[in-house]
């Protein structure tokens, strides 16, 4: 289980970097959502991977053997702050397209 | 002019109420006031009075009212003169934190809070350019200096262990014996050698003569740069004594005590020789400090209260000679003891005060001084030469005295004066000098009665036991240093004969020296720091472009997290392997695919790369089911929804962009594709092994636990993730769904002033032969069959509205004890929203229902803030909530937390955010057909 999402956080972290560093800003805007995934992917798998325990208690069962509630709470917040901050870069990215003509990431074609 | 009275009133009545603390602090009696602040950090509000503090504290109200009469008549009417009063107050107050601080971190705050202030009273007439350029070379060096005093006082506060005054002050062999003294000492010097002008941070005090004169009458005789000495004889009793003490400080003293007398006589503006006349006093009383006797302190405790009693007089005469004549410049004035006698007459008393003329106060603690500086202390060639450098230094005192008096007062008629006709002030404008002239007379004639008991007050309390015996008389009968001052007094006028000549019409400034300016290195200094070195780095580091900062961020990351790995080594603690769970690798291996795909089809095929990132999202969102996150797995799967749909509507006005034509590959754009490529490559291997590692880490019995074994008892959910987002972590939750709410307003004003660019796209192909079928057949009009074009899925859609609202509601309902909650719940709603939109576009969807989402996130913001102020009303700390359960009929049994309320916020700012952020988005294409058809009326008009 680690060794596949290890894995897979990598590749996203991977192409998110890759992305991010490409001319255009359609590319930034999907790197960034890539990397968000493997952030957090990231942030969740640190409180350890576990299946069918989720964090809802249960009576009967002991607490320790939930899942840990304190990422999951991290990254609910996160997923939703992610969404405005996508949604905040495509307006500036649209903004900049419409006044510069352009749609490279310093509003020129070519860099100096 | 009421702010004068006002200002007059508090000094005034803050002198009274010092006066009255007297009684508490004589025989080395402490006042003490603790308010906590930080006590945590062992930082308290501690204010703390002793007899010196209570002297100090006098002198600063006291010559803070006579400053604030005085200025009363000095400043015009057309100055701004609250301003002036609130920031000469404002002084005064930090003036007196400095004396009374019980805490030495305190006190850092007061000394900087002294240059702020001193910056804004020097810089007072701020369209002179001379005023703005001393104020500012004042701050930066006192500043600095309070950086240092700060760096010093960290670490004498981590030498003893307190930052308590009191504790320091009774750990002074622990200080002097520790292996950080000298540094602490260094850093202190710097600080009260700045603040006090001591060479070779002089420069800036003769600059700060652009102030007012009742600025420079409070501030550089009395106050400001007396803190610095005031510094150091508060921590003379645990610093000095030892020979890096005598040294640093005896030599800036003694430097300082000559130069400035030497520099004073030179000079041709009074206020300039005042300036160097109180850097040499200043290094007077600095150099009885470095000699770590207890009598040498006596003397600069002594000196200190002379020498601003006399000063501050002298100032406040130059300003009224500078008022009545319109210049200081002393090549011009002269003669002027016919228009003016009286003031002429106090000058005179005071000058011989600053000369030492016997039957004043200045005599007295000079008459001291060369008792002191005859002493063997430290037997050095320092000590030897004191003596005689010590009495060149008065003579030199004594020869500016006698040229202030009479090259202004004396001599023939004056010709060529701005206002010709000078009278005396007004009588309350003198009345402040008067007050300080009979007080050095006074102290100077009957010292044991007059001055005495306070003087001895404050030793007491600074010297404790080895308070020595110490005589205040005049006669002392004939000895070396009464011969001492005899020479200087003799030496000192025949010096001034010698020179009058030259003086009456000589430049500015002593020969020689006049060209090695500290000012003038100073802003080179300052120039070449803050300007070339700035251009030469930015021009080396910066750049405009996004691709090469992004780049070195990444690298930096890269490297930052590379580097434990190198220190601790890498190692994995396997806890289990758990296996491979077959379906589970090949869903990621379709992940992997995807998430590739899109990084390779992001440049050309956006539409493909966005159903691809959707298709890693989705997986994301299995995980999440998988690994028993069901909350972010709804959360995951809803967000992916909106962020889809939101790109798709920015899509249509990005530029075309098709493969194959554009540009032919370069040499240096596959270099830079390399090196990117490498980076990215990196960054997602590093990341797979720290995800590996962090994952298979044993997990630390952290505060997961508090929280499994809390949720319910204390939180009355059994969703411990909705409990924490909604109780536990509440206030955080607030501030992300402000943060939600103020990107949602960003996105809806930046588009409000958005003029898109021109659709990149055509109408697609479908809709192209729909019209065209329409305009074929003549009973039908173009756009009918559009209108029909899915006309079944966006009948289902709009009939799904109240199920999906119902939902919405169900989500919102179990989030407490099931997944879902507030968050989840929004996103459903909004997406209810979208689809009605989505089914019959925006105009119809508008005809229909009205949304108004900035309601939503006015009442959201608005629930989940009165829901945290609510606590209060019950005595308990913001955001405290309280659940209880209510039966309802029908429904049974329901948790009624005010958590919940908090949770409707959540709920009622996410709906608003995220439909006012869509639908603003939406509007673009409708605006943007507005704006076409103005166009085209206007051509069609024109």
């Amino acid at each position: 289980m680690e060794l596949v999402l290890s894995t897979a956080i990598g590749v996203m972290t991977g192409c998110g970097v890759w992305l991010i560093l490409r001319p255009r800003t359609y590319q930034v805007i999907v790197g960034l959502s890539l990397l968000s995934y493997a952030v957090n992917l990231f942030i969740f798998g640190v409180g350890g991977v576990k299946t069918n325990v989720p964090p809802i208690l249960v009576d009967g069962v002991p607490n320790s053997t939930l899942a840990d509630p304190v990422p999951q709470a991290l990254v609910l917040t996160a997923i939703v702050i992610g969404f405005a901050t996508t949604a905040l870069f495509l307006v500036v990215l649209l903004a900049s397209r419409g006044l510069t003509g352009t749609d490279h990431v310093d509003g020129r074609n070519e860099p100096k | 002019m009421l702010p004068s009275w006002v200002a007059g009133a508090t000094a005034l009545l803050s002198l009274l109420i010092i006066a009255a603390f007297y009684p508490s602090v004589t025989n080395g009696g402490v006042l003490r006031f603790e308010g906590t602040w930080l006590p945590q950090l062992g930082l308290n509000f501690t204010l703390r009075m002793d007899g010196f503090a209570w002297l100090f504290s006098m002198l600063i109200a006291g010559i803070g009212f006579l400053v604030v009469v005085y200025a009363r008549y000095y400043m015009s009417e057309d100055d701004p003169v609250p301003r002036f009063f609130s920031f000469l107050l404002a002084f005064m107050g930090a003036m007196l934190g400095i004396v009374m601080s019980g805490n030495v971190i305190l006190l850092s705050v007061f000394w900087e809070l002294t240059s702020i202030f001193s910056f804004l009273l020097i810089s007072y007439w701020h369209n002179n350019a001379a005023a703005r350029d001393g104020a500012r070379m004042a701050l930066t060096v006192t500043g600095i200096g309070g950086f240092c005093l700060l760096i010093g006082l960290l670490l004498l506060g981590n030498i003893v262990g307190s930052y308590d005054l009191d504790k320091i002050l009774a750990a002074g062999d622990v200080i002097r014996g520790h292996s950080l003294y000298v540094p602490a000492l260094v850093f202190i010097l710097l600080g009260a050698l700045t603040k006090s002008a001591q060479f070779p941070f002089h420069f800036w005090l003769p600059n700060a003569m652009a102030a007012p004169t009742p600025v420079s009458a409070f501030l550089h005789s009395a106050t400001m740069v007396k803190a610095g000495v005031f510094l150091l004889v508060r921590f003379w009793p645990v610093l000095s004594g030892t020979y890096e003490w005598f040294y640093l400080v005896g030599l800036a003293g003694i430097i300082t005590l000559v130069l400035g007398a030497y520099f004073a006589m030179f000079q041709q503006d009074l206020k300039g020789l005042l300036a160097y006349s109180t850097i040499s006093h200043l290094g007077l009383i600095t150099t009885l400090l470095s000699l770590g006797s207890p009598l040498a302190t006596v003397a600069a405790i002594f000196h200190m209260v002379n020498h601003a009693t006399f000063k501050a007089s002298l100032f406040m005469a130059a300003g009224i000679i500078d008022h009545e004549t319109g210049t200081r410049d002393m090549r011009r004035l002269s003669g002027l003891f016919r228009y003016l006698p009286i003031t002429g007459t106090l000058a005179m008393v005071a000058s011989a005060a600053m000369a030492g003329v016997p039957l004043l106060n200045g005599f007295l603690s000079k008459e001291m001084f060369f008792a002191e500086a005859v002493e063997t202390h430290a037997d050095s060639i320092l000590d030897r030469i004191l003596p005689y450098v010590a009495t060149l230094a008065s003579a030199f005192s004594v020869a500016y005295s006698l040229r202030f008096i009479h090259t202004v007062f004396f001599g023939p008629q004056p010709t060529d004066l701005p206002k010709p006709k000078p009278h005396e002030p007004p009588r309350w404008m003198r009345f402040p000098i008067d007050l300080l002239v009979v007080a050095c007379l006074v102290v100077g004639i009957i010292p044991a009665i007059s001055i005495g008991p306070f003087l001895h007050t404050a030793v007491v309390s600074v010297l404790g036991p080895e308070t020595p015996e110490y005589s205040l008389s005049i006669w002392h009968g004939v000895n070396l240093p009464l011969i001492m001052s005899a020479i200087a007094l003799v030496g000192g006028t025949l010096l001034y004969l010698s020179l009058r000549k030259y003086l009456a019409t000589c430049e500015d400034g002593p020969p020689i020296l006049r060209n090695l300016k500290g000012q003038r290195i100073f802003e080179r200094i300052l120039v070449e720091v803050s300007w070339r070195w700035a251009r030469t780095l930015e021009r080396r580091f910066g750049t405009r472009n996004l691709q090469p900062q992004l780049r070195w961020v990444v690298a930096t990351g890269f490297l930052a997290g590379l580097l434990p790995l190198y220190l601790s080594g890498f190692e994995t603690r396997e806890i289990a392997f758990s296996g491979i769970d077959p379906a589970f690798a090949a869903i990621w291996l379709l992940g992997i695919c995807l998430a590739f795909g899109t990084a390779y089809l992001a440049k050309y095929h956006r539409l493909a790369a966005l159903v691809m990132l959707g298709g890693v999202g989705l997986i994301v969102c299995i995980t999440f089911v998988w690994l028993s996150a069901p909350d972010l797995a709804i959360t995951q799967l809803l967000v992916e929804i909106v962020t889809t749909v939101l790109i798709l509507l920015g899509l249509r006005w990005l530029p075309k962009r098709t493969e194959g034509l554009a540009e032919s590959i370069t040499l240096r754009a596959r270099f830079r594709r390399f090196r990117d490529l490498t980076l990215a490559v990196l960054c997602g291997i590093g990341m797979s092994f720290i995800a590996y590692a962090v994952m298979t880490m044993p997990v630390p019995d952290a505060i997961a636990n508090y929280f499994l074994e809390n949720a319910y008892s204390q939180g009355g959910g059994r969703n411990v993730v909705n409990v924490i987002l909604v109780d536990f972590r509440g206030f955080d939750t607030l501030g992300e769904i402000a943060v939600l709410g103020v990107v949602a307003l960003t996105v809806f004003a930046l588009l409000r002033r958005f003029r898109p660019a021109p659709d990149s796209m055509d109408l697609p192909e479908q809709q192209r032969i729909q019209n065209r079928f329409d305009e074929d057949r003549p009973e039908r009009s173009a756009g009918d069959t559009v209108r029909d074009y899915l006309l079944v899925p966006s009948v289902i859609m709009t009939w799904l509205f109240p199920v999906i609202i119902t939902f919405a509601v169900y989500i919102f309902m179990r989030g407490h004890d099931m997944p879902g909650g507030g968050f989840s719940a929004g996103l459903t709603l909004s997406i209810a929203f979208l689809l009605q939109y989505l089914a019959g576009g925006t105009r119809w969807a508008e005809d229909r229902i009205r949304i108004l989402p900035l309601r939503w996130m006015g009442a959201g913001i608005l629930t989940a803030s009165a829901t945290g102020i609510g606590a209060w009303f019950f005595g308990y700390p913001f955001l405290t909530s309280h659940f209880q359960y209510v039966e309802l009929p029908l429904i049974g049994k329901m948790p009624a937390a005010t958590a919940l309320l908090f949770d409707l916020g959540v709920f009622s700012l996410v709906v608003g955010s995220t439909v006012l952020i869509l639908v603003a988005l939406a509007h673009q294409s409708i605006r943007i057909n507005r704006l076409r058809a103005i166009d085209v009326a206007r051509t069609e008009e024109g």
